[in-house]
């Protein structure tokens, strides 16, 4: 199954849909936009055999026009090709419908990613904070925040060179 | 060869009996049969692990018996990074904890939050409870917590009476919000 | 917080008495949960009927952590996701960034990564399985195990210089060649293991009452596993050989001759015969490895990465700017994103990068094995009781610094 068998199906499937396409490293990359993605993921998961879905998770790309990608990594194991899905949305509002009927792995993922960026999952079971603390009240992976405490008083930013 | 196992404190001993101060034994008897709870969270867990196992056997020293409730424990061993959403936990576990307790800080990040200087990571658990004694490394080696537990040992022994119940251990219960149930005397 | 540990119902609203369910809160501190993960169980009697996960108790910020750092710092960071076999780790993430740089190792360097990879997965199963048995009131598996963990913490030592968090090789290589000593304890560590793993599977494989504890407890089957991401021995347990090592090998993986372990049904007890067998295949790997290994060096000819050896840098003019050049990070990376994954002993371990050229990552994404299939636990206990659930939660081996990261 190669790359460019890949790329045709779903071009042909989704035609306009189909942002970009690259390869990168070995492996294929397909840019979509966030309204078609469950539609891609059951035609990956149905009709081209990609049923594992390796990895989720978010990016943001502070200087671009819309800041925030998902990134989704799937494998087909059996004839052991990695296709690498990215969608990218917009700042204000970030939104895309959950793959959680489908890919019961990506629950906890999206969660994370929610957790961590703010984006929205839509009819994800159960979108809350998975990892920081409930009481948390900012997006901390935003590229805007810092990464120590911002309450600390204890350390002199002068001599750890911030 | 004799081995000497426990010092014997200052005292006047004749056939038939010893005498010595009361805090003198008190301090030896609690010092060799400490019951330590162990906090393990993350990489100093293992290394803990290691301690305890057959190699540097950490119940040499009277820390058989490890208790996983802390209404039953003596020392808190506090090992790996506490995250803030973790340390009302420790809070809680270490109200529970009857006098006298002692508390060690095994590891960096135990002591002062290691290398995750973060959002997310308590920088040094004496941010919610006071601590006695704090044994640097990332991880430690078991030989360095053992010396840990050593000094903890020498507090233990040497420790009077009637320190629980003075004022300066009140005041510094009460600077880290810690109610006990002294204080409803 | 407070309403977790209330079980008690409210007096206004009438009981009904047709079903009443408990809530048992099991963790974060407790010590049958190896590392702290919380789950508040609903219980019928002594059954599971539904489990509510928490965790995040130890998030330390890796991703955030990464993207302030340069490419060598990160390795201490990432002995700390998975740390019963930190090598992994640390491999793991010199190849993806020797994938990003289009750096090519020599054969020897394979050999010697393969050598510390499988000690570090044997590693790994020795930790998963002797809990199991201490979770099922076995303690002496656990001692005897253990004093064989101590035969590699001494291999580390000679190797890198630590016991556990080991930060161990370089991107490009290793910052020394095995010494004769480390070569003599790995084949001292190849003949005592296997007796103790013999005794070990002595006192609890085929013993009846260990046999009846993890029997049927805790089962997925293949189809459920895969859609839930699982990855590593548990998904080989319930019967789907997917490992990363065969199907894209990295590191001269193909050079080796080993097969792949599987089970039948996903229960508790596939997994640890499963982490038996693979315990096994490591060794037969590591005596491959040590009897062909090549000659060669163990570092490679890249010195935008590889930082020069002391000796030249306080001699030669070139070898001191290349270093300083290196630290200050000076160097140009190349722009890209690379996904990269290594078989950890729980699984697919994965590091995608995306590089913008500068010195620090632009996002490093860790895909924790640990964290995904996790998710799978109320499905799997429910139905059972309690002291299955708890089997069922070491026989998975969730870390929880890798479950959090």
């Amino acid at each position: 199954m190669t790359h460019a068998e890949i790329t045709d199906a779903i071009k042909n499937k989704f035609e306009i849909s189909v942002l970009d396409v690259s390869e990168a490293f070995g492996m294929l990359e397909i840019t979509i936009s966030p309204d078609k993605i469950r539609i891609l993921a059951g035609f990956l998961k149905d009709e081209l055999g990609f049923i594992f879905l390796t990895d989720l998770c978010g990016v943001h790309f502070p200087e671009n026009e819309l800041a925030f990608a998902v990134v989704y990594h799937f494998h087909n194991l059996e004839k052991n090709v990695r296709l690498r899905v990215k969608s990218f949305l917009n700042t204000q509002n970030p939104e895309i419908l959950s793959l959680t009927p489908l890919f019961a792995a990506a629950n906890w993922m999206e969660r994370e990613t929610w957790d961590f960026y703010g984006i929205k999952f839509l009819e994800h079971p159960n979108l809350i904070r998975i990892l920081n603390v409930d009481y948390l009240d900012y997006f901390p992976m935003r590229k805007e925040y810092p990464l120590e405490d911002p309450t600390r008083e204890d350390k002199d930013d002068r001599f750890f060179g911030r | 060869m004799k081995y000497n196992i426990v010092e014997q404190p200052e005292g006047y001993s004749a056939p038939g009996f010893f005498a010595t101060s009361l805090d003198k034994v008190i301090g030896i008897a609690r010092a060799n049969s400490i019951w330590p709870l162990p906090f393990a969270t993350s990489c100093c867990g293992i290394e803990f692990m290691a301690t305890m196992g057959s190699n540097y056997d950490l119940a040499r020293f009277g820390a058989e018996r490890l208790s996983f409730s802390p209404r039953q424990s003596d020392l808190l061993m506090v090992m790996g990074t506490i995250a803030k959403k973790m340390a009302p936990v420790v809070q809680q576990v270490y109200e529970q904890m009857a006098e006298p307790r002692w508390v060690i800080a095994v590891g960096a990040c135990a002591a002062s939050g290691g290398i995750f200087d973060t959002y997310s990571v308590l920088q040094g658990i004496d941010r919610i409870i006071p601590v006695d004694v704090y044994v640097p490394g990332c991880p430690p080696r078991p030989e360095q917590i053992i010396d840990g537990f050593l000094r903890i040992q020498d507090l233990v022994r040497n420790e009077p009476l009637r320190r629980r119940y003075s004022p300066e251990y009140k005041e510094l219960l009460r600077s880290y919000g810690i109610i006990t149930t002294q204080d409803h005397h | 917080m407070e309403n977790i540990f209330n079980t008690k119902p409210k007096k206004e609203e009438p009981i009904d008495n047709s079903q009443v369910y408990t809530t048992l809160n099991l963790g974060p501190t407790h010590p049958a949960t190896h590392g702290i993960f919380q789950n508040i169980l609903k219980m019928d009697g002594e059954t599971v009927i539904d489990a509510e996960q928490t965790i995040g108790y130890i998030h330390r910020a890796f991703e955030k952590l990464a993207e302030h750092r340069p490419f060598y710092q990160i390795t201490p960071i990432t002995d700390r996701l998975n740390y019963c076999s930190a090598p992994i780790n640390n491999f793991g993430w010199h190849l993806t960034v020797e994938k990003l740089l289009g750096v090519e190792t020599t054969k020897r360097i394979d050999y010697m990564r393969v050598i510390v990879m499988e000690l570090a997965r044997i590693t790994d199963h020795i930790i998963c399985n002797s809990v199991i048995g201490v979770d099922s009131g076995a303690l002496t598996g656990f001692t005897y195990m253990f004093q064989m963990r101590e035969l590699v913490y001494e291999i580390y030592e000679e190797i890198s210089g630590a016991r556990l968090t080991t930060n161990m090789g370089r991107i490009g290589g290793f910052e020394r060649d095995f010494s004769k000593l480390a070569i003599k304890k790995i084949k001292n560590f190849l003949i005592e293991f296997p007796k103790t793993l013999n005794q070990f599977e002595h006192l609890l494989l085929r013993n009846r009452i260990f046999m009846d504890r993890t029997i049927n407890v805790g089962p997925i089957s293949g189809d459920r596993a895969l859609n839930y991401g699982f990855t590593g021995p548990n998904l080989r347990a319930a019967g789907v050989d997917y490992d990363v090592r065969v199907m894209s090998p990295y590191s001269s993986y193909q050079d080796f001759d080993f097969i792949i372990p599987i089970g039948q049904n996903g229960d508790t007890y596939d997994r640890f015969c499963v982490r038996n067998a693979e315990m096994r295949e490591s060794i037969k790997i590591i005596k491959q490895a040590l009897d062909n290994l090549p000659e060669g060096d163990y570092k490679v000819e890249a010195p935008h990465i590889y930082l020069p050896s002391k000796e030249k840098v306080y001699n030669s003019m070139e070898a001191l700017i290349w270093h300083f050049k290196m630290v200050m990070g000076e160097i140009n990376t190349p722009v890209g994103e690379v996904y990269f994954s290594v078989e950890g002993g729980n699984g697919e371990l994965g590091f995608y990068l995306i590089s913008d050229g500068g010195r620090k990552p632009f996002r490093l994404h860790f895909r924790r094995p640990g964290f995904i299939y996790y998710q799978a636990y109320p499905e799997m206990i429910k139905g059972g009781v309690l002291s299955d659930a708890i089997l069922t939660m070491s026989s998975m081996n969730v870390i929880a610094g890798e479950l959090d990261a």
